[in-house]
């Protein structure tokens, strides 16, 4: 069996002292920074690039894995315990993480998070093992039309995002679409909305809004009535999830796992809808969707696991193609050429040491991780109980800090103002981030690709249906959209949206 | 009074200057930073820590890297601009600086009298490929099959402005023949695009393209520079293949703020050349498919012209962008 020793290669490599212990410094580094709000995956593992001059190549990209799929794990505590996503996966687990954390079960939340993620992540390395080369052409049959049909699917699954109107979710999805235009237009290079401030030619920064809507609006909300909070720590019974819980989990760790690993190998920014995907997918399973938005099970063990799945197979096109998924595998890439690997399709055949080596490391990584997790619980549990006058202003500086990081640009600190105050207005009319962070994320891929599609057929707009990929996408969305409007299924809706406002 | 008034303003007149001289003599008293304005990571900012580690080995100060990426580099290019002109900030990056008064209207600086040069660093060779289907043998084959195509081939660029744009532009002007431009955001998107057969052309750093090219699934028609390079030897250069005169390159340099004196940056160019001499620097470029430039390249003279005649370059071909 060639998959056998290939294997058995990789293991060699990646239990060699040496490597466990960088593999180990790179989730404990990766939990680390997942877990403070702002500072990101992309801004940790560029300010490391440096030290991996002096290690061995092997060792070195097992490091900077780790720090990216620990950031994974890590993402999700601050999500569920202070409602503040750091990247736009664990925006989802945002939703119903925070609303169980406020019912008194965030260790249930954080439990449930790590295990699907080990879960998903632990699968989905498998699958990099034995898929990588067929999953690769799938990807690359992916072309603009495709990718602006797969857009289009996430979109209308955004809808399902939301717990309450869904006018209200629709005009947030339209505003998100909106702020998304911000920045340089990529066909002509002409700035769009960036009121002459070369700082906004990018577009704005995903951290700062999200950090601004989510987190800062939360805070905001937080004082006006410190009630809440206490609510949150006094109700804490137990940390695990028991036998009942164990068994709603299952489902949804499944099928999320599935849904993140095929999203993850679409280099075109797939993986993004991956926890997206999957929430959808669960509300629309669950025997009563009412729940999710107040703190349903498996609306944070479905996504948190496609989104760690999702991060384990965009190492495919990473690693069989040299083409990088994110900017994270962008910056693996970098570290990759400073050793002087230059990456590509022969990087298996000719470095199979570190091919082999870098998978096996990511099953013991997320090993490693659920080991590291489970009794951190209780402690990240206890941060609850810090008194909201120390927490938020360390949450605030931590974010500015991280927010900065990124590009050492202030514009992105009067952005995250700004949209710390929008979100706190919005809260206060009752419209929800989530679907506007969808339609933020969405926008500029679904204009991109629709208008290269448009390019490369010369003008005609029957490409989307005469390319079979796109055209299945289409008609999927299609059928979601009837889903949701469907008569019964709209009256059961409706029935749950007075519950809601009651 | 009057005479007073006159030597306050010798006097004030003076400061600077022997401040300058001062500074000068001791230089460097401090830790210099280098501004990359492009993400960690990137061939840039690869190619800056290369540099950064042995110039402080020389000087004996840390030779920090900042990365501020952002509005194609021209935030970083901008705070540069802006710095003391004391030698302590300094910015590395590539062609695109010769580009930014013609894509950015509101640039916060003049191109043409910013920065003062330090000196060129290496010169980065692009490779014309094509998807590995393409039935044309060669560049002559190619460019028959383009004419024949007309607007239905289609070439993948980085964006407005970027140098796989820049090329697309120069072979456009050069054969005067007129294809589609596919603008994605950077070469790994347009790469993928390429390997799966999506659009037609790219041009892209050597770097990014020999390892594709080697595994059979792009196929490579021409490098840019004049000369035939190491990495491909069996790849002619477009000015063999009939483009007289064509050269382009994905060059890097190093810039001072204007006002800079003048034996700071000689001290600073010196530095550089030692850093460019190093057999690991040589190394390592080679792995990026690259070369050192040459010693007589490589001074801050021979860089201001050359960031000149850029500059006029590119503002003729970028005829279409926002500010031009």
């Amino acid at each position: 069996m060639d998959l056998l020793s290939n294997l058995a290669l990789g293991f060699s490599v990646a239990s060699s002292l040496a490597n466990l212990a960088f593999c180990l410094i790179g989730v404990l580094l990766g939990t680390l920074i997942g877990v403070l709000p702002g500072i990101g995956a992309t801004a940790t593992i560029a300010m490391l690039l440096p030290i991996t001059f002096q290690l061995e190549p092997v060792s070195s990209l097992i490091m900077l894995a780790g720090i990216y799929y620990g950031a994974q794990y890590g993402g999700s505590t601050t999500a569920i315990l202070i409602n503040m996503p750091g990247e736009s996966s664990s925006a989802v687990t945002a939703i119903d993480g925070y609303q169980m954390a406020k019912r008194g079960r965030a260790g249930t939340a954080l439990a449930t998070a790590a295990l699907g993620s080990f879960f998903a992540g632990s699968v989905a390395t498998f699958l990099v093992a034995i898929f990588a080369p067929p999953l690769t052409t799938i990807a690359l049959k992916f072309g603009a039309a495709e990718y602006f049909s797969l857009m289009v699917m996430g979109l209308v699954m955004s809808v399902a995002l939301a717990h309450g109107s869904v006018l209200k979710a629709l005009a947030m999805v339209v505003l998100g679409l909106l702020l998304g235009m911000v920045g340089t237009d990529v066909y002509t290079g002409a700035p769009r909305f960036t009121m002459g401030m070369n700082q906004f030619a990018d577009g704005l920064n995903f951290v700062a809004v999200a950090v601004g809507v989510f987190g800062i609006a939360e805070i905001l909300r937080n004082l006006e009535d410190e009630h809440d909070r206490q609510v949150m720590t006094k109700n804490i019974t137990r940390l695990f999830p028991n036998r009942e819980e164990f068994r709603q989990m299952v489902g949804p760790v499944l099928r999320g796992t599935g849904i993140g690993s095929v999203l993850g190998i679409l280099p075109g920014g797939g993986a993004i809808l991956a926890s997206f995907a999957s929430y959808t997918v669960e509300k629309k399973l669950s025997k009563n969707p009412g729940e999710f938005g107040k703190g349903a099970l498996a609306g944070v063990a479905g996504p948190e696991s496609a989104n760690n799945a999702g991060a384990q197979t965009s190492f495919i096109p990473l690693l069989t193609l040299g083409i990088p998924a994110n900017p994270v595998m962008a910056l693996m890439i970098g570290a990759m050429i400073i050793q002087g690997i230059v990456p590509g399709p022969n990087v298996v055949t000719e470095q199979p040491a570190l091919f082999w080596g870098i998978i096996a490391s990511m099953w013991i990584g997320n090993l490693m991780l659920v080991v590291l997790n489970l009794p951190l619980i209780g402690l990240w549990v206890k941060l609850l109980t810090v008194p909201y006058y120390v927490l938020f202003p360390i949450i605030m500086a931590m974010c500015s800090i991280g927010v900065y990081s990124v590009n050492s640009n202030p514009y992105d600190l009067f952005a995250v103002a700004f949209f710390g105050l929008l979100g706190y207005v919005l809260s206060k009319l009752r419209c929800e981030p989530a679907p506007l962070l969808l339609g933020f994320v969405l926008g500029p891929l679904l204009e991109e690709n629709l208008r290269r599609a448009m390019i490369l057929s010369k003008g005609d707009p029957t490409t989307f249906l005469t390319r079979p990929i796109s055209a299945t996408l289409l008609l999927l969305s299609l059928a979601i959209l009837v889903l949701v409007f469907l008569p019964q299924i709209r009256k059961r809706r409706e029935e749950v949206f007075t519950e809601s406002d009651a | 009074m009057r005479t007073f008034k006159v030597t306050t303003k010798v006097v004030l007149g003076i400061l600077p200057f022997m401040a300058g001289a001062a500074m000068a003599q001791d230089y460097p008293s401090q830790n210099i930073t280098i501004v990359v304005p492009a993400a960690a990571g990137g061939p840039s900012d690869t190619v800056a820590r290369l540099i950064a580690d042995k110039m402080s080995a020389e000087f004996g100060q840390q030779v920090l890297i900042e990365n501020m990426g952002g509005a194609g580099g021209s935030l970083g290019a901008a705070r540069v601009a802006k710095a003391e002109p004391d030698g302590y900030t300094l910015l590395l990056y590539h062609v695109g600086v010769s580009t930014f008064g013609a894509l950015y209207p509101n640039l916060p600086y003049d191109t043409n009298t910013a920065f003062s040069s330090v000196g060129l660093v290496t010169d980065v060779p692009m490779t014309l490929v094509s998807r590995k289907d393409l039935e044309a043998a060669d560049v002559a084959g190619l460019l028959d099959w383009l004419k024949g195509e007309g607007t239905g081939a289609t070439f993948g660029t980085a964006g407005v402005g970027s140098v796989s744009d820049l090329c697309g532009r120069q072979l456009s002007e050069a054969t005067g023949i007129e294809f589609t431009v596919v603008p994605y955001k950077g070469t790994g998107p347009a790469m993928t695009d390429l390997l799966g057969g999506q659009i037609d052309l790219m041009c892209d750093q050597t770097t990014n393209t020999a390892n594709q090219i080697k595994a059979g699934e792009i196929k490579p028609y021409a490098v840019t520079t004049p000369e035939r390079i190491a990495l491909l030897p069996d790849t002619p250069t477009l000015a063999e293949s009939g483009l007289e005169g064509f050269n382009l390159s994905a060059w890097h340099a190093i810039w001072a703020p204007a006002g800079t004196p003048d034996d700071v940056r000689n001290r600073l160019s010196e530095a550089l050349q030692k850093a460019l001499a190093d057999p690991d620097v040589i190394d390592r470029l080679a792995t990026l498919g690259t070369t050192p430039v040459a010693a007589d390249l490589a001074t801050p003279a021979a860089m201001d012209e050359r960031f000149t005649s850029e500059i006029e370059r590119w503002s003729k071909l970028l005829a279409d962008a926002p500010a031009n």
